[in-house]
Order: C-alpha cells, then sequence, then structure tokens
C-alpha cells in the first residue's frame, strides 16, 4: 500500500511540474487584454479573443453532436444488444475509432466536407471534433451502465417500468458519475487538438463567429505562436495553453459539484 | 463595472467589424512569410477595413488547397516549376526574402567566429567529417582553437521550405550530396538528430554541445544563436546580415526567370549570403471568385508599396523594386476573369 | 367521508363541472381508466420503441462513421500501395527525394513507445486509483482526483513544449549517462541502452506517452473501483483481509473489464498521439536496439510530413502510414480482448 502513495505522489510531482512550466511561462501574459483583443501580429499587443470565441464555438458544438450519440450508442450496447453480434462488433470499432490520430480524422473531414463546400469552415472542424468525442462518449457510458448492479434493473421492471424509462431514470442516474467523466474526458481531449482543425477550421487571424467561413480556435494559434521565432507570440502561446489546461480544470471541479459528494464506502 | 463596460464595448467593437462577405480573402501555405503576411493583414486591415485570413499550415498544404481552389491564394516557399504552374493554371510570385545560417553550439566560439564553406558543410550533413577539430574545418579556420569534440548534426524533421533550400544548395556545392541524398522539403538524411520547426533545431543545438543546425536568420537573430560565417560562390568570405541576403537578390536575373522559379542559393556577387531563397504566393490565372482574387491582388501591391519597413522589422528582406515591376506586369498580363478582363491593372 | 367533504361536494353541485369530473372520476372513471391505461401503454410502448431504435441507429451509425474513416484512407493509400507493394511493410528508407517510402521504422516506434507508455501508465494509475478510493481521506479525494485529471487537460503541443525544453535536457544530463554506464557491461541490456545521451528518443517519448495517459487509466479505474458494492469489500474486511488482499482478490477481479476499459482508452490515446511524439522522438527513420536512440512513430510521421508533402506518392504513402496504424491499433485490440477471454476463462 505504500508503494499506491508513492504512485499519487509521483504522478502529483509531474503534474507539479508541468503547471509549474505553465504557470511560469503563461502566467504573467494573463490580463484582460488576452480576453478582449483578437491575435496580433509578432510586435504589436493583442490577445486571444478570437481564438478563445472560436475554441468554445467549436468544442460547445463537437459535444453537443458528439455526446447523444455517443450516450446512445453505449445505451445500447449496455442495454439491448449485451451479447449480440452488433454490440461485440461496435465495441471493438469504437476502440479503433479512439486511437484514431486525430490528423487522419482532419483528413477524413477534409474530404467529405471541406472539399465539398470548397472552403474551410468551423463548422467542418466542430464536426472533426465530434468524431474524435464520440468513442470516447460510447466506451465510458457502456462501461458504466455495465456497472449498474442487474437487481436495479429486475426492481424496475418488477414494478411495470417500461425499459425506456428505467434506462433513463434509474440506469442513466447510477451511472451519471462516470458518464460525466467520459464527457469530460472527451472535451479534455478535444480541447487541444491541433491536427483535425488545421484541415477543416483553418483558422482565422481576426474576429469571425461565421459557422461557414475560417473560424479560429485556441490549439491552432498555439501552435503557430509557440513554433514562431518572436518572444510576444511565445508568451501569448503559452498564455493560451494555460487558459486551456484552467478552463479543463474549472470543468471538472463543476462537473465534480455538480455529481454531488462522491459515494463513500 | 469598468471589466463589464470593456466587454461590452469589445463585443460591440467585434460584432462592427465582422467582415462582409465580399472582401473575404483566404489564404493558406508556407510557415516562413506566416509572421509577415499577419502583419501586413493587420495593417491592411487598419487602412482599409478589408481583411485577410492568412494561415501556415505548409508550402505542400498550400499548394493542395490551391490546386483545390479551397483557398483564394496559396503559398510556398519551393517554387512550382513552370510546367507544373501551367498544369495546375496558376501563376506565382515572390514575395520575400530571407536567408538560412548554420548555427553552431561549441565552447569558446562566438558568433562570426567560425568559417565554413559549402563543400565541408556538405561533408559534416553527409556524416563523413565526424569531430570539429577535422583538417578541413581546421584548414577555413587557421587561427581558431577548434576542440576534439564529435559534431552533432541537427536537422528539421517536419518538411520545411527551409529544408528544400538548405539541402538545394548542398546539392549544388557537393556532388556526393547530389546524388546520394539530393533536395526536397524533406529528405532521407545520413545521419543526425530530426527537429520540428526552427524552434526544435535551434533548441536541440543550443541545449547539445559540439551540435551544428541550420535556421531561418528571424530564429537566430531573435534567439541569439551562434552563427557562422561562409565563403561564397566568389570565394569571399561573408558575415549572415541582412545586406549579404539582398546582395543574394540582387545578382540574380528575375526578368526572364519563366513563372519567377528562382532559387536564390550559391548566388555570384561579393557579398551574397550563400544560402538564401524568396517565399512565393500561388494565384489561379482563372481564379473562380474574381472578387477575391482582386482583392487579393490589390493587397499584394500595397504590400509591395508600403510593407517594407514591416518585412525589415522582422528580418525579412523585402522584394527590390525592380522586380516588383515585373511581377506587376505579369498579373496584367496573366490573371483574368472568365470574360477574358484583366483584374489588375499596373499602375505604370 | 367527512362532514366538511359533504359540504363541499354540495356546494361543487352548483359550481364548475371540471371539478365535479375530477371528483366523480373515482366512479365514473373506471371504464374511461381502462382506456387511458391503454392509450398510456402505447404511448410508453411507443417511446419505448423510439428509444430502442434510436440506440441502435447510434450504434450503427459508430460502425458507418469507421467505415466512413476506413474507406477515406484506403482510397487515399492505393496508388502507394500498389507502387510498393508489400514492401512498404517491410522497408526501412524513407527517402522523399527518390519517392521510396517503407513504413517499418514508424511501425516499430509507434509500437515501442506505446509498450514502454503502457509499462509504466497502468501499474501507476491503478495505484493511484486504489489510494484514492480505499486509503485517501475524504478531503483529499476530490482535489487529488482533479489534479490527475487535470493532466488530460494539458493540451498536446504543451507537452511537447516541456518535453523538449524540461524532460529532455534533464534526461539527458542527469538520467541517461547514469543509465548508460549502469547497463554498460550488462549482456542485452547494454544494446538496448546504449548511448550516446541525446536526451530525445524512443524512451522519452514513451515517458512523456505514460505521463499523459495515467489520468485515462486513472479516472476511469477509480470510477469502477467506487461502483464495487461496499458490502463485499465490508465482507472480506470483516474476514480479516488487508487492504492489498482485498483490492487483489475482490475488487480487481469485479472490475476486471472496467480497468481493461480504461487500459484500453489509454492505449488508444498512446497510440495516436501525434504532438507531445513529435517534439520529443528525434523523429529518425531508423530502427535502433537503443531505448535511447532517436526514432519515429506513425502520427508523428504523418504531423511532421503532410503539411508539406508536395506530390501525390509522398502523401498516399502519408496516408497509407495512417491506414496502418489502424491496422495496428486493430491487431493490438484483438490480442487484448483474447488475453482477456483468456483470463475469464482461467477465473471461470
Amino acid at each position: 500500500m505504500v508503494a499506491s502513495v508513492g504512485a499519487t505522489l509521483i504522478g502529483l510531482s509531474w503534474l507539479a511540474l508541468i503547471l509549474g512550466a505553465l504557470f511560469w511561462e503563461g502566467f504573467s501574459g494573463l490580463s484582460l487584454r488576452v480576453f478582449t483583443e483578437n491575435t496580433p501580429p509578432p510586435g504589436s499587443d493583442g490577445g486571444l479573443l478570437n481564438a478563445i470565441i472560436g475554441s468554445l464555438i467549436a468544442t460547445v458544438l463537437a459535444v453537443a453532436i458528439g455526446t447523444p450519440i455517443g450516450i446512445l450508442a453505449g445505451t445500447y450496447m449496455a442495454e439491448y444488444g449485451r451479447h449480440d453480434k452488433l454490440t461485440s462488433v461496435v465495441r471493438f470499432i469504437n476502440d479503433i475509432l479512439l486511437s484514431a490520430p486525430s490528423i487522419v480524422i482532419g483528413l477524413f473531414i477534409y474530404e467529405v466536407m471541406v472539399r465539398p463546400m470548397g472552403h474551410f469552415s468551423g463548422i467542418a472542424g466542430a464536426v472533426a471534433l465530434a468524431v474524435i468525442v464520440i468513442p470516447v462518449v460510447v466506451r465510458t457510458t457502456e462501461d458504466m451502465l455495465l456497472l449498474v448492479p442487474n437487481t436495479m434493473r429486475e426492481a424496475a421492471a418488477s414494478i411495470g417500468l417500461p425499459r425506456s424509462l428505467m434506462i433513463q431514470k434509474i440506469a442513466y442516474r447510477a451511472a451519471r458519475s462516470g458518464i460525466i467523466t467520459g464527457i469530460l474526458l472527451a472535451i479534455a481531449r478535444v480541447s487541444g487538438e491541433t491536427a483535425p482543425l488545421l484541415f477543416t477550421a483553418l483558422n482565422n487571424q481576426f474576429y469571425s463567429t461565421n459557422l461557414n467561413a475560417p473560424m479560429a480556435s485556441l490549439p491552432a494559434v498555439i501552435f503557430q505562436f509557440a513554433l514562431s521565432p518572436y518572444k510576444d507570440w511565445q508568451k501569448l502561446a503559452w498564455t493560451g495553453a494555460l487558459i486551456i489546461t484552467l478552463s479543463v480544470l474549472a470543468l471538472s471541479i463543476v462537473a465534480r459539484a455538480l455529481t454531488g459528494a462522491r459515494k463513500s464506502s | 463595472m469598468n471589466f463589464i463596460k470593456t466587454i461590452v464595448a469589445a463585443g460591440l467593437l467585434a460584432a462592427a467589424t465582422l467582415p462582409a462577405r465580399a472582401a473575404d480573402i483566404s489564404g493558406a501555405g508556407a510557415t516562413f512569410p506566416y509572421p509577415i503576411y499577419a502583419k501586413w493583414a493587420d495593417a491592411y486591415k487598419k487602412e482599409t477595413g478589408n481583411g485577410l485570413n492568412y494561415q501556415s499550415i505548409g508550402s505542400g498544404g498550400g499548394i493542395k488547397q490551391i490546386t483545390a481552389r479551397t483557398v483564394t491564394f496559396g503559398a510556398s516557399d519551393m517554387p512550382l516549376k513552370p510546367e507544373e504552374l501551367e498544369k495546375a493554371g496558376l501563376i506565382q510570385f515572390p514575395t520575400v526574402m530571407g536567408g538560412i545560417v548554420p548555427v553552431v553550439n561549441l565552447d569558446g566560439i562566438q558568433s562570426g567566429e567560425l568559417t565554413i564553406d559549402g563543400p565541408t558543410l556538405a561533408k559534416i550533413y553527409l556524416g563523413e567529417i565526424k569531430a570539429w577539430d577535422d583538417p578541413a574545418i581546421k584548414k577555413l579556420n587557421p587561427s581558431t582553437k577548434l576542440p576534439s569534440q564529435a559534431i552533432v548534426v541537427a536537422h528539421r524533421s517536419d518538411g520545411s521550405g527551409t529544408t528544400f533550400i538548405f539541402t538545394n544548395y548542398l546539392a549544388k556545392v557537393s556532388a556526393d550530396w547530389k546524388s546520394k541524398v539530393g533536395s526536397n522539403t524533406a529528405v532521407e538524411w545520413p545521419t543526425g538528430i530530426g527537429a520540428k520547426g526552427n524552434e526544435g533545431v535551434a533548441n536541440n543545438v543550443v541545449q547539445t554541445k559540439g551540435a551544428i543546425g541550420y535556421v531561418e536568420s528571424a530564429y537566430a537573430k531573435q534567439n541569439k544563436l551562434t552563427t557562422t560565417k561562409m565563403i561564397n560562390k566568389d570565394g569571399k568570405t561573408v558575415a549572415p546580415a541582412p545586406g549579404a541576403f539582398q546582395a543574394a537578390a540582387a545578382g540574380a536575373d528575375w526578368a526572364h526567370a519563366p513563372g519567377f522559379y528562382m532559387i536564390l542559393t550559391d548566388e555570384k556577387g561579393a557579398e551574397a549570403w550563400p544560402i538564401a531563397g524568396a517565399t512565393f504566393i500561388l494565384l489561379p490565372k482563372q481564379p473562380q471568385d474574381a472578387a477575391a482574387a482582386t482583392e487579393a491582388l490589390k493587397f499584394f501591391a500595397w504590400a509591395y508599396a508600403k510593407g517594407d519597413q514591416m518585412a525589415q522589422d522582422l528580418d525579412y528582406i523585402p522584394m527590390p523594386d525592380s522586380v516588383v515591376k515585373v511581377v506587376q506586369k505579369v498579373w496584367s498580363s496573366e490573371v483574368k476573369d472568365s470574360s477574358g478582363k484583366p483584374l489588375f491593372a499596373a499602375s505604370n | 367521508m367527512s362532514a366538511h367533504a359533504v359540504m363541499t361536494r354540495e356546494r361543487r353541485d352548483e359550481e364548475a363541472p371540471v371539478v365535479e369530473v375530477a371528483w366523480e372520476g373515482q366512479v365514473v372513471g373506471a371504464r374511461q381508466d381502462v382506456e387511458e391505461r391503454a392509450k398510456a401503454l402505447d404511448r410508453l410502448r411507443l417511446s419505448d420503441n423510439i428509444f430502442k431504435l434510436m440506440t441502435r441507429s447510434a450504434a450503427i451509425f459508430v460502425l458507418a462513421l469507421l467505415g466512413g474513416v476506413m474507406l477515406a484512407l484506403f482510397l487515399g493509400s492505393l496508388p502507394a500501395l500498389n507502387e510498393f507493394g508489400l514492401d512498404f511493410f517491410l522497408s526501412q528508407s524513407w527517402n522523399p527525394v527518390t519517392e521510396k517510402f517503407g513504413a517499418l521504422a514508424p511501425i516499430y516506434g509507434t509500437l515501442v513507445t506505446s509498450l514502454i507508455a503502457m509499462m509504466i501508465a497502468v501499474p501507476f494509475g491503478l495505484l493511484i486509483a486504489m489510494f484514492l478510493t480505499e486509503l485517501c481521506p475524504m478531503w483529499l479525494r476530490r482535489p487529488i482526483g482533479i489534479a490527475i485529471e487535470l493532466l488530460a487537460g494539458i493540451p498536446s503541443i504543451i507537452y511537447g513544449i516541456w518535453g523538449l525544453f524540461v524532460l529532455a535536457p534533464f534526461l539527458q544530463q542527469h538520467v541517461q549517462p547514469g543509465v548508460i554506464a549502469t547497463f554498460a557491461n550488462v549482456p542485452g541490456l547494454s544494446a538496448l541502452f546504449a548511448g550516446p545521451p541525446y536526451g530525445i528518443g524512443i524512451f522519452t517519448a514513451g515517458l512523456i506517452l505514460a505521463i499523459m495517459v495515467l489520468p485515462f487509466v486513472t479516472s476511469i479505474s477509480r470510477d469502477v473501483f467506487e461502483a464495487v458494492p461496499p458490502v463485499l469489500k465490508e465482507a472480506a474486511y470483516g474476514l480479516g483481509c488487508s487492504t492489498w488482499e482485498v483490492m487483489r482478490y475482490v475488487v480487481l477481479p469485479y472490475t476486471r473489464v472496467g480497468v481493461i476499459g480504461g487500459v484500453m482508452l489509454g492505449l488508444g490515446r498512446a497510440l495516436g498521439e501525434t504532438m507531445a511524439v513529435t517534439f520529443v522522438i528525434g523523429n529518425a527513420h531508423k530502427i535502433s536496439s537503443s531505448l535511447l536512440a532517436p526514432g519515429t512513430t506513425i502520427s508523428a510521421t504523418i504531423a511532421n510530413e503532410f503539411t508539406e508533402a508536395v506530390g501525390d506518392l509522398y502523401t498516399s504513402s502519408l496516408i497509407a502510414l495512417g491506414l496502418i496504424l489502424f491496422f495496428i491499433t486493430f491487431v493490438v485490440l484483438a490480442i487484448a480482448r483474447y488475453l482477456l477471454l483468456r483470463i475469464e476463462r482461467r477465473i471461470g
């Protein structure tokens, strides 16, 4: 058991090291300007407003598209088709989708959306991210529903509750915190994705919320600025990374608070 | 309260500056000119209200996107050959130039204290010269105290225009390099460690004693890396400075280069830095969106006229006026809308 | 019926008929009840079926999605596969200049880095999950849990930059020389840990990956550990088992499937991770026996070269690499699944 305390300490120290670097490099760049001004050319002052807004739009859309599909598919696998062929095939396929390099997803969306439309667009970026969200949500939803004890289902059936209501009212409730963890992991995963956005949403130097035109995103800006020769751009990149990390932190805390105090044994 | 006001003001401002559909110019491609295009676009928008959105997705990406016509213009550090341009129905023209400099990490050696020539550089990158006190390097630097350290070769791992220009130079000065490795945006390196971006190469050189790498001059300057002097085609020793990069372009005969196919490596001239290159814009001869293409040409005409100082501030070399004249002639004669009317009228 | 009720009833007789019905319903509504119930049941049956259909469609959609991705990849990689055939899988050559491409080095790198990552992350993740569910004081649970999940929220590129600037130099200066010296005289291991210490390489990439997948393994394991019915654990404690034994004989067997799910999530992430690996693996298209030498992975190669790849065969070879990654994932998962089945059988 000493081992498990040690492992936790090491895990936490990794985090401290990376977060330390993030704060060290990015914290001094955090100012109101970051949230009110657009990305600047090198040598001038500016912020990340267009990138933050673009990322928010893309992530919210991706989760809105991907989560229902993921939860429904996971539900089928755990509740309706526990032992049928479709489920075992989908489970396998889903695990493969999980490890699809995101750049490949970007290429796929480029072929099916960007090319036919004839231009890059924010909506294509959101769809690409949704494709990354789906497998994560499917996997966690199914795993969590499988852990709901069958006695609950039987009790629900014995009072004549129809199956769909049982799933919605009882199984989902029992598996709620796990499913939310899954959605969080999915958000965390897409929040830093650069590769699938590069060929779909492209990026935009200016403020734009037009879903039918190229749209900015934080990861793409971080990527371009971090690899540039200019110190002020590099600083903005670190600040952007810090913002993403803090957003994920805030999400985690909110979600944990929403699911209430976790059951203690 | 002030905070809320700022947010509201920013929101209103942002809503007010939403770009109109009409002048929606988008460009994509090379990473090397990204900073200067961003700066020009910002200044141009302040002056005219028209936004131009350029994104660095790589030269190959730029060529692919303009071929697929998903953007108004593409950008590439590697010029397309005239026949390739013909096939894709594009014109190409240079916008700015830059130099590529070898950087080293050797104890006790400062910038400019080490001189190197092309054939030696090629041998180092071929893995044939393995130590810093090799006779070939000693011969070039008789008065410098060279350590007997192993050479760690650092190169780019990602495809890049920088690599294209660097290997193009090595292939010109070394027959061995030409036959064994060749020149491209990515090559099969005989030795060394690969890093992503100028950033990665610079970092590998800074972290590793005895390392040598190559980066864009802006990088070397901004990060205060140790650069070397080089011996050019005329046999003169030159330091990597803007004047030396400009000299490399000055000797080039742009007017007689079909499609502006011009690679500025190993150029003649006493002052010329041997590893320089221009970056190019690719534009369809008959754009589908004539309005956007016209706007793009207007933008570049503005950049040629007013963007020189901005380019120099960011360590780029602007094009000489003589070249700009030739470029604008090509615009007015080659780029036409569907009815055959030129999109750009040369102003002189 | 109380007096009050009688009074109200009398009053109601002269009043609103609506209430009347509601009141009289007890007597009159028996017939209606049957109809109502039938209707309600029908509605439920309908919504039941619709819900089931929706879930099934979603599951089929996931299949179709992968089908689409696979098809796009397959069509994209045909030119390369036609050109090189089987050699593509067996050759180490990766030469953009002569357009000779082989995938062996990236395949090897992908497998080895993921293996290193899982060997580190799985024991760590399980131990941390164990700590969080069994040992950790209540007030500490949430902060530590959130902290570990934060590791998943840090953008991939930041891991890359951190790995390049912080981790790699540290390993190069303080860890690798010792490791190389330690194993220098041990047959077998000496080749595995042969120098020189670059700092970046296969092992560093595996380590970064381990940090990146740790939150996946930990979060999922913790969630499934917490789902174990307390009765089971209490019974075991009651029999005098230690925490370790409860974990080993009660919790792990009960949650095996969920833990494997977490491991799969992590493995999937490791196999496909791009940016972080690209920065720290050294990007050499070579297979060397040493874990400290630079290598490359499939996703790093795609990310490095795709945006600059000019030429159909080059692009197609990169897409073919993507297809191979899918195939590798397929095989790795199939093996994992088979092992799972065997464990199930052994336990009975």
